[in-house]
């Protein structure tokens, strides 16, 4: 039997050379930075700024500025921390599963997304730090330090101090395979200073690129170590989120004290990284050019996946439901039926809205190969990730047990404020690293533009 | 050699001569001082820079000096870090309590209840309890003042001794102004003054009158007192509007009695049955079996009713006066008939007629000498409404020329203050004792403070032949007098208070109840009891003889079945009672043991009314003020909707609006005296006509404590029966969950991971009876003391942050029929049941706070407590949400040494303040979780005792705060390990025979549940079902 395969469509739109890929990646950095870019700058220095004085206040003052209470102790610091920390799964998924599965679409939009993942997760990380009543204490006291406390040791019980180990071993692993893709590129960065005489840039570029040279061995090594570092990725994106689910699923609150967590998590982080990425990206490949490394076919096969997890998420969502009615566990019957129709039902049906109902429209090949569509869903997406961690988290509290302790969470300005913070920390680093580092993968992209030029005229 | 004359100049100005020059022409090194050159170089910049710098980084490192002298001679009995206990007694007014009070390097701290007295019998309140803040309090006055000025007491003794001289030799009158005076000792004071000055009259008042009863005993036995009443021998009890476990006139006392036949267990399965007809949700009604909601205007026709019955089944004639389907009333009636002999009606009302009629139902139900003895009078309430309305007119009329207000405030607290305070101006002589500068005091063209109860020395007789000594826990702090050392040195004869008091014990009663002990003996035991009883003689029998037909067509005319209009139930604040104590925080933040709210004056309305008002009291304590008119006078306050409030009513408090009050209470509320009205020669606290209510736009927020009504029918929470059904089987109201496993349904609990810790030594736990809880608060307020518990003002409690370690949650019941009915189950009845379920730390065996810390800071002892170790916590607060009884408390700010918690916390605030902290009990910092930690440092305390004295400890030897203060004896706290220790008896605790120190022990009273039993953190605080005695209804 024979089979003919029909040709695929190439990734790259086009027909870009090799030195296509080179000039029109490296442009970005070598150019000024547009006015455009100067203002997304500009504000999101003022978001960092609000952030900081936010944090400032808190820090002199007390967690007491933000609208926690007796019975709500977690709300929009952990709510923010979950969230960030599930937008910090796209990238290491598609560069690492990916990767492994050779989906070699992945490679226009690996390094935005690894770099997402980094800024994101140290996003995530500032809330579970901020919101400690004693951070200049427990940001080394949460770590098992050998001490002088006479032999004081960390709690191995604690799912917090799990959510330690899994968010710093999942930060350094990402940063240093983002940091591993990147070398190639700075060297051609350098190679082209080098050319072009500015000799600062080379020599930085150069220092950067740890004096990459090119040859086929390094070639070889350095496949061999991506590799294996997709191969210690793919687990920690699995990892990491079922552990931050452990957070509640160990717990004993109606709501929280839930098994599924941890698959429902994963797929929610999956669901909301992807989210993410598109908004990111979409704004990059408009600002930058990218159109014809960015494709339709890359945004659709992302809504693809979104559909995807946002399914599962929303089957989760509907067994937690089932659960509780066949559990037959009254507390736990009650936190759900306040999930949906207690004093926070707005933010379940948000919830509900955007990430069950919201993605179903990318089953219409029109919406979900439509760039503005698609833009407005990731958003939508994202803000329905924030709801279900809302949801999850301050509906299991305000209302638990004991009827006499339940009350309200309402947030303050400072709230905001650290949630402000970690966007304007994250625009601005990404922003930093859209101008200064290549924002797609040069090296990789060569390798799957077509070898002969078919320039269209 | 050749002198060539040749001068070398060493430079141009040697040469020229420079007259600069010549003058430092001798020095080698000319240094131009700054004051020579005014331009400072830039070398003296940097010099000055380097040594500011320097300066300041080394003023920097030093830690700021705190003093601590050490004593030069040891006081005999002062120990540093052993505390010393001393019997006294609190009084304030004529409220009284024997109290032990605990002081530790000369500070008392602490007070607890004296269990030797017969009166107050080792309860305490939540008022006792607070007081030991009032004695630190900054509002305080300093020293005399004559004017606004500060005075020397000399200046003002003499001022006044000469004024009073004038007025004497004028033959002016001369009025001592005083609450009600229990001690014997000042009254012979007040005597000398009065032997002086013989125009002198002593007037007493109360502000909250008792007066009727008073005259009402006159009419019916012709004997102006007040009885004792004893709860305890009643079977039924029935009260018309008189709060008697909540404010009534010895409330202390009360509850004791009350609660001894509330206890129920397999053996004793009896209790009392208590019917309570009011408007206002009491306390007391909160704890009835049956509650009717009556309006004021209905009071007297119910008591008439209720004689009628009473009377129609005793064969005496009925009168005129009463009143138609009052649900209960029958039932009760004849119930209190059947019960006779073992039977009490008391009535709060403080008309005379309707007491009339009360003491007529009280005779033939054969009360006197069973429930009520009218041999032991007691004294807590002497006041005279009518000599106090006549003295505000003499003072008016320019009547009287000299005044001396003995601790009390009548310019707050009578309705006729405010004349009273523009009278004052023309008085030539005006005096206050009072130890604060209140509107009395301010009034007043002299202050002589009298010291606190706490400074002072004093005796008191508050029921006859029951007597109670004060001695000073501390020398005074300020330069304040004992009053009744004042009154002396004005009447010529200055004595010392203490000698005067001494001699006066040897004169009275040494002679009776000496015993063949040497004086000086005697008074010793005395003043170490801290009380004294003498033998009270035969009772006499008292002969009805009052005119019940007089007073019930009195109450006809008086009262009116069918009132349509609002009517005012005014009622003194369980808080800060009649607002003597308003400055008290303690007490400010303690949450009403009904409504829950804290820091806030509010009038309470029916859930009726407030829907045809349109005022909307949301669950957030969101509401509206309501402008209340009431005999000509307008009142704003804000509106809280209240189960159980009689329609047509609207309860408010007094104690509020006080005008010149240290920072605490200022600005709070409005002052309700002046609503109160003389009726019938006695001052009434009801307004029944001419009342009306509008509702304003203007929004307001309460801070409550609880802002969620009902438990929502979740029997996991509050479990309980009633008494009919607890005979048949001692386990009714019980709820036995069961865990599945996949073949089987076992308790929660026997499937574990873990195996547990043994508790080789100790295994504390705690019991707490839900029918013996009358929810008063004392424990919270003891609990606050002990711990050093920050309080935090209204907004932090608008913000669901206070700090109580222990809170009493308080239940209404619903209509609701189907418990799966949310909706419905979220409101409460309009005539609800109440329960009160006292909240701690229940220190769990099976912690789920304890897993969840990332660095260990709370963990479990080797003797089954809960542990918190602050300085390990980084406040992640991972405990506090996985605590499923939301117990534990976080330190959302620093609240020591933070002016924004100044107003509401001074004890933290304030160097006077900071005096009454505990010191064996750590001031926690900011960012840290605290809890209840079952009086840990009581039972170090005990143990060390123990371990000093080479032997166990002793069960009842280690007491918790909140056990101590219980005046109904609801809590329990003790040894699990300890087979013959109380708790051990009252919970039937059975070891395990395999593991006899396992955590888990068998719990064999039937009444006996763990909170949350189905989620398997196992408590160590046991509760007992709440078992109430009415008649099952079918539901």
């Amino acid at each position: 039997m024979q089979v003919s395969s029909s040709l695929r469509e190439s990734l790259i739109t086009g027909g870009k050379t090799v030195g296509d890929v080179s000039e029109d990646i490296s442009r970005q950095v070598e150019g000024k930075p547009t006015q455009l870019w100067w203002m997304a700058f500009g504000v999101s220095t003022v978001l960092l700024l609000f952030g900081v004085y936010c944090m400032s206040i808190t820090l002199w003052e007390g967690i007491g500025k933000w609208g926690l209470n007796k019975t709500v102790g977690w709300a929009w610091d952990i709510t923010n921390f979950v969230w960030w920390v599930g937008i910090g799964h796209a990238g290491t998924l598609i560069s690492a599963i990916l990767l492994l599965f050779r989906q070699k679409w992945r490679m226009s939009i690996n390094r935005a997304a690894e770099a997402m993942t980094i800024f994101a997760v140290i996003c995530a990380a500032s809330f579970p730090l901020i919101h400690m009543g004693r951070l200049w204490l427990g940001f080394y006291w949460a770590l098992p330090l050998p001490n002088a406390f006479g032999s004081l040791w960390v709690n191995f019980n604690s799912p917090l101090l799990w959510d330690v180990f899994a968010i710093s071993t999942y930060f350094t692993v990402s940063l240093v395979f983002w940091y591993m893709g990147l070398i190639p590129d700075f060297a051609v960065i350098r190679d082209r200073a080098v050319r072009m005489g500015h000799k600062t840039r080379a020599a930085v570029y150069n220092a950067m690129s740890f004096g990459w040279s090119g040859g086929a061995k390094t070639w070889m090594r350095y496949e061999s170590v991506a590799l294996i570092l997709a191969g210690l990725s793919t687990p920690l994106v699995l990892s990491v989120h079922t552990i931050v689910s452990f957070d509640f699923a160990t717990s004993v609150i109606p709501g929280w004290h839930t098994t599924i967590f941890p698959p429902y998590f994963v797929a929610g982080a999956i669901f909301s990284g992807f989210a993410m990425v598109l908004t990111l990206l979409l704004i990059t490949r408009k600002v930058f050019k990218l159109e014809d490394y960015i494709t339709i076919y890359h945004v659709e096969l992302m809504n693809i996946i979104i559909i995807v997890t946002g399914s599962i998420v929303g089957i989760a969502y509907i067994t937690e439901f089932f659960i509780a009615w066949y559990g037959q566990v009254p507390a736990e019957q009650y936190a759900f039926i306040n999930r949906a129709f207690g004093p926070y039902w707005w933010s379940y049906w948000c919830m509900m809205t955007c990430n069950v109902i919201s993605p179903q429209l990318f089953w219409i090949k029109k919406i979900r190969t439509s760039l503005v569509s698609t833009f407005v869903l990731s958003i939508i997406v994202n803000i329905g990730m924030w709801f279900e961690r809302f949801v999850i988290i301050v509906t299991s509290l305000h209302r638990d047990y004991l009827p006499s302790s339940w009350s309200m969470f309402y947030p303050t300005m400072y709230d905001l404020g650290e949630y402000i913070l970690t966007f304007g920390f994250f625009f601005c680093a990404f922003l930093l690293f859209a101008k200064f580092f290549p924002v797609i993968n040069m090296a990789e992209v060569k390798s799957i533009i077509k070898s002969s030029s078919e320039k269209k005229h | 050699m050749n002198d060539t004359k040749k001068t070398y100049w060493k430079g141009i100005q040697q040469l020229k001569n420079d007259p600069a020059f010549v003058k430092n022409a001798d020095k080698e090194f000319v240094d131009l001082g700054v004051e020579d050159d005014p331009r400072h170089s830039r070398r003296d910049f940097l010099k000055m820079m380097g040594f500011s710098v320097a300066a300041a980084s080394l003023a920097a490192c030093e830690a700021p000096v705190r003093k601590a002298i050490p004593y030069v001679n040891k006081p005999v009995d002062v120990d540093p870090s052993i505390p010393n206990y001393y019997a006294s007694t609190y009084v304030n007014g004529g409220d009284y309590c024997s109290i032990v009070v605990k002081t530790r390097e000369g500070r008392p701290i602490k007070i607890e209840g004296n269990s030797l007295s017969k009166v107050s019998m080792g309860g305490t309140s939540a008022q006792v309890e607070a007081s030991v803040l009032s004695l630190y309090d900054n509002y305080r006055l300093r020293g005399p003042k004559a004017g606004a000025d500060s005075a020397s007491w000399e200046d003002v003794d003499k001022a006044i001794t000469g004024k009073l001289g004038e007025i004497s030799a004028a033959g002016g009158q001369i009025r001592i102004v005083s609450n009600t005076i229990l001690s014997p000792s000042t009254k012979a004071a007040i005597g000398r003054f009065t032997a002086k000055y013989p125009t002198t009259v002593h007037v007493q008042y109360d502000p909250v009158s008792y007066t009727g009863i008073t005259k009402a005993n006159e009419a019916s036995f012709g004997k102006a007192m007040i009885p004792s009443y004893d709860f305890s021998k009643a079977r039924t009890i029935v009260s018309v509007g008189a709060d008697f476990l909540g404010t009534w006139l010895a409330p202390i006392e009360f509850t004791k009695q009350y609660s001894e036949n509330r206890k129920v267990s397999e053996k004793v399965t009896t209790m009392s049955r208590h019917y309570q007809f009011e408007s206002n949700l009491s306390l007391t009604g909160a704890n009835a079996d049956y509650r009717t909601m009556i309006r004021p205007s209905q009071q007297g026709l119910v008591v008439a009713q209720l004689y009628n019955i009473i009377a129609g089944k005793a064969g005496r004639a009925s009168v005129s006066a009463g009143i138609d389907k009052v649900a209960n009333l029958e039932k009760a009636a004849n119930e209190l008939w059947a019960s006779r002999g073992q039977a009490l009606v008391v009535c709060g009302s403080n008309d005379k007629d309707v007491q009339v009629l009360v003491n007529g139902i009280n005779d033939m139900l054969g009360s006197y000498g069973t429930t009520i003895h009218a041999n032991k009078t007691v004294n807590f309430r002497q006041g005279n409404d009518e000599a106090m309305a006549a003295l505000i007119a003499d003072v008016e009329a320019n009547k009287v020329a000299g005044v001396i207000f003995y601790n009390c405030n009548p310019v707050f607290d009578h309705p006729m203050g405010a004349k009273l305070e523009a009278a004052l101006k023309n008085v030539s002589l005006s005096v206050s004792t009072s130890s604060t500068e209140d509107e009395t005091a301010s009034a007043s063209g002299y202050k002589a403070p009298d010291h606190h109860y706490l400074e002072s020395w004093n005796d008191f007789e508050p029921k006859t032949n029951s007597f109670s000594l004060s001695q000073p826990a501390i020398t005074p702090i300020f330069k304040t007098r004992q009053a009744q050392e004042s009154l002396m040195t004005w009447a010529g004869e200055p004595t010392e208070y203490f000698a005067f008091l001494k001699e006066n014990w040897r004169n009275w009663y040494y002679g009776t109840a000496g015993g063949g002990l040497s004086f000086q003996s005697f008074w010793d035991k005395c003043l170490y009891d801290g009380v004294l009883d003498l033998s009270n003689g035969e009772a006499e029998t008292l002969t009805f003889s009052g005119d019940v037909d007089a007073a019930a067509s009195a109450i006809s005319t008086n009262y009116k079945s069918n009132n349509t209009g609002f009517e005012l139930a005014i009622y003194e604040s369980y808080a800060i009672g009649n607002g003597s104590q308003a400055n008290n925080p303690l007490l400010q933040e303690l949450p009403d043991p009904i409504t829950k709210a804290v820091w806030d004056h509010y009038a309470t309305i029916s859930q009726k009314d407030a829907a045809e008002l349109g005022v909307d009291n949301d669950a957030e304590g969101r509401t509206q003020y309501i402008n209340i008119t009431a005999g000509g006078k307008t009142i704003k306050v804000p509106a809280l909707v209240q189960p159980g409030q009689a329609p047509g009513t609207i309860g408010i408090a007094i104690g509020y609006g006080r005008t010149k009050v240290g920072v605490v209470a200022a600005n709070m509320g409005v002052n309700i005296y002046p609503l109160v009205t003389m009726v019938n020669g006695s001052l009434n606290f009801n307004v029944t006509s001419g009342v009306t209510v509008a509702k304003t736009d203007e929004a307001y927020q309460i801070a409550q404590t609880q802002i969620h009504q009902t438990y929502m029918g979740r029997s996991s929470v509050i479990q309980e029966s009633v008494l009919s059904e607890f005979k048949k089987d001692p386990h009714a109201g019980r709820e036995f969950p069961k865990i599945t496993k996949w073949d089987e349904k076992v308790d929660p609990g026997t499937v574990s991971l873990w195996k547990g810790h043994d508790y080789l030594d100790h295994h504390w736990g705690m019991a707490i009876d839900l029918n013996s809880c009358t929810g008063c608060g004392a424990c919270i307020v003891a609990c606050n003391v002990e711990n050093n518990v920050a309080l935090v003002g209204k907004q932090e409690v608008i913000n669901r942050r206070e700090m109580h370690w222990l809170r009493i949650d308080r239940y209404y019941s619903s209509d609701a029929t189907d418990i799966s009915n949310y909706e419905q189950l979220e409101h409460a009845a309009e005539n609800p049941e109440v329960v009160f379920q006292p909240m701690l730390c229940q220190h769990c065996n099976n912690a789920p706070c304890e897993t969840v810390c990332p660095v260990a800071a709370t963990t479990h002892s080797t003797e089954g407590l809960n542990q918190m170790t602050y300085n390990r916590c980084i406040g992640t607060r991972y405990c506090a949400n996985n605590c499923p009884y939301k117990v534990r408390r976080f330190n959302w700010f620093k609240y020591h040494d933070n002016q924004q918690f100044y107003q509401a916390n001074p004890a933290m605030n304030t160097d006077l303040g900071r005096m009454v902290l505990n010191p064996d009990v750590t001031v926690r910092s900011r960012g840290v979780m605290e809890k209840c930690s079952f009086c840990v440092q009581r039972i170090q305390a005990g143990k060390l005792n123990a371990k000093r004295e080479k032997r166990t400890v002793k069960d009842g030897e280690i007491v918790t705060a909140c056990q101590a203060s219980c005046t109904s004896g609801a809590i329990l706290f003790g040894d699990l390990n300890d087979e013959n220790s109380q708790i051990s008896k009252l919970l039937q605790v059975k070891r395990n025979e395999k593991r006899p120190n396992s955590p888990d022990k068998q719990i064999g009273n039937p009444r006996a549940y763990r909170v949350l039993e189905d989620i398997g953190v196992k408590p160590n605080i046991y509760y007992l079902t709440k078992i109430k005695n009415k008649d099952l209804t079918n539901a």
